[in-house]
């Protein structure tokens, strides 16, 4: 596996030239906006996801309603889409933020230190994920963001239930190539504590490959979100979310395309722009990590 | 190659038990035992002592696994509260029709991610190329109930060619394996592409192309081979994945497979069904990636004699 995996690299570099600017920029000025959007659109917007103007229900984009212009419509209680997916990206945002952050920082540990220690923790490890690996990762994420209490700590525990393990393989395998260099063993010989190795020696050449990682893990996270939402598990009615929206709209798809239509295209867009991301990374930083293709 | 069969099975066996534990960890760690569920939260609580120890939940923790994991082998999961029958039963129900559309979604992800892969490792670098990689990255961005919904909305509502939801004719199956297979034609074309590009740079290439053949020739008569390897392998990986994603599928177009079962039952907390569905899914990844394993070993002998 690692062997056919550093094969991948080298065809990588090799078969990338001088990576291009724009293509690194329009991604990156997409993220950023939708970042911006989440943080200060609700503060922008006086919005009420629980209020249900029904009066203004299932209003065409660019319609009047009660409370100025709906331009991408409302939904079957007279909900502004436009807002919901203002507030739906802070949501989508945040749970990816905080579970690829935790999933980073578990599985990092984690990998590291199997790769340092080896023997029996290392094959603990592995054998941890092949069983977590035996379930698709949206199923281990329903059965417990749907058998436990509703709410945002729920969903992102679910979804980094199996999201730390792609981070604690490349971890491992970098840090296994990497304790055989001189420094470390220099370190070593020296009585270097075992954990002062670690984080002086062996996580700063861990870090790249994981940084890129995370954005791809970012853009499945997103989509793993939405999907739970979609089903109407994980999280309360009352929080917005672009799978929820979704959802909803598909009730009035004959009379009302734009509920579902606009929020999935905002998540689609989102989602494109991180992998777009994350494979310009690869490329700067040198390191395929799209073999984990799911 | 015997040994290597055995040494197989087993780690299976392991991972499968570690499978059935993490499903018995979870459902005892969720609140709300069984037995409130099942009677509901104003039960007297004298029927819930007596249902607790009907079901065996007053017995100590290890009692319980060990009778969990005799269960297991034995693939008995109790009664469906909700459906009235063995949830195993439940499960062998349902399971056809999500094998028969993930099926379907394989096949359509294999013809097309192969032909889009060979379009791009052909000419490496070229328009074509470039146009195959950012229609991969778009595909793998999809989230499939969108795309289901948009579907639904654009062939069964608009056009009226297809019908939206529901089993029972070919033309049916239509829309839910197309959307269950974007992702994966992605994933078969980026993979054929590598596949096709490292093979072409082969020496045994270079040998047929002096020998006078075309380019076409060495792609489809050599290279092409060569990539189905691990091509193959990691559809058979895959296939867990997308049975994953017929999960979310399913439940767009009312498909009556495993996907909206599961769903049904974890929302309704019909623990029977979610343990037996959840293993059975387990299941088929784990005899699956013992195929993958087999396969390529069987296909490629540098495998089967170095690291058997």
């Amino acid at each position: 596996m690692s062997g056919a995996m550093s094969e991948a690299i080298g065809l990588v570099r090799l078969r990338r030239g001088r990576p291009r600017r724009t293509a690194l920029w329009i991604p990156l000025g997409i993220v950023s906006g939708y970042v911006l959007v989440a943080v200060l659109g609700p503060l922008l917007l006086g919005y009420d996801h629980v209020a249900t103007p029904v009066g203004d229900r299932l209003r065409a984009p660019g319609s009047a309603t009660a409370n100025g212009t709906a331009w991408l419509g409302t939904d079957g209680l007279g909900r502004d889409v436009a807002a919901q997916i203002v507030y739906g990206a802070r949501t989508s945002l945040l749970i990816a933020t905080v579970a690829v952050t935790l999933s980073a920082l578990v599985g990092m540990t984690v990998g590291a230190l199997a790769g340092l220690a080896g023997g029996w923790s290392d094959v603990v490890m592995s054998r941890v994920i092949d069983v977590l690996l035996t379930f698709p990762g949206v199923l281990l994420a329903i059965v417990v963001a749907g058998l436990f209490a509703r709410g945002l700590p729920t969903v992102v525990l679910s979804l980094s239930i199996t999201a730390w393990t792609p981070f604690a393989r490349v971890a491992r395998n970098v840090t296994l190539s990497i304790k055989e260099r001189e420094w470390v063993s220099a370190a070593r010989l020296m009585g270097v504590p075992r954990l002062v190795i670690l984080v002086r020696h062996v996580l700063p050449f861990v870090l790249p490959p994981i940084v890129v990682m995370a954005t791809l893990e970012f853009a499945l996270v997103v989509l793993a979100e939405a999907g739970l939402s979609f089903l109407g598990i994980g999280l309360p009615p009352s929080t917005p979310s672009w799978g929820q929206t979704v959802a909803n709209g598909k009730e009035y798809l004959a009379t009302a395309w734009w509920i579902s239509a606009f929020p999935g295209f905002a998540l689609f867009l989102l989602v494109v722009s991180v992998g777009l991301l994350g494979d310009q990374l690869s490329a700067r930083l040198g390191r395929n990590s799209r073999s984990r293709t799911s | 190659m015997a040994m290597m069969v055995i040494r197989r099975l087993a780690s299976a066996l392991v991972v499968m038990w570690g499978a059935a534990s993490l499903i018995f960890v979870v459902i005892r760690l969720a609140p709300g035992g069984p037995a409130v569920v099942l009677l509901g939260p104003d039960a007297d609580p004298e029927a819930v002592a007596e249902l607790t120890a009907r079901l065996g939940l007053d017995r100590s923790l290890p009692e319980q696994y060990l009778t969990y994991l005799l269960d297991v082998v034995r693939l008995d999961f109790g009664e469906s509260y909700r459906l009235d029958m063995p949830a195993m039963e439940a499960v062998l129900n349902r399971l056809p029709a999500s094998i028969e559309l993930a099926a379907t979604a394989a096949v359509i992800a294999v013809c097309a991610g192969l032909a889009l892969g060979l379009l791009a490792g052909y000419r490496r670098g070229g328009a074509l190329d470039r146009i195959t990689s950012t229609l991969t990255i778009g595909l793998q961005a999809f989230p499939t109930f969108w795309v289901g919904i948009m579907l639904i909305l654009t062939f069964s509502l608009v056009l009226r060619l297809l019908p939206s939801s529901g089993v029972g004719t070919p033309a049916h199956m239509v829309l839910p394996a197309v959307t269950l297979s974007l992702p994966f034609t992605a994933i078969v074309a980026r993979l054929t592409r590598s596949s096709v590009v490292e093979e072409l740079e082969e020496p045994y290439a270079g040998t047929a192309r002096a020998k006078g053949l075309t380019d076409r020739q060495v792609l489809l008569g050599h290279a092409l081979r060569n990539s189905l390897i691990p091509v193959l392998t990691v559809v058979t990986l895959q296939f867990g994945a997308l049975i994953g994603g017929a999960v979310v599928v399913e439940n767009v177009f009312a498909w009556p497979g495993l996907g909206s079962l599961i769903v049904s039952a974890v929302a309704g907390r019909d623990y029977a069904v979610v343990q037996a569905a959840a293993l059975t899914i387990a299941g088929v990844i784990v005899l699956l990636n013992l195929v993958a394993d087999l396969l390529n070993a069987r296909l490629d002998p540098r495998i089967r004699l170095g690291n058997a």
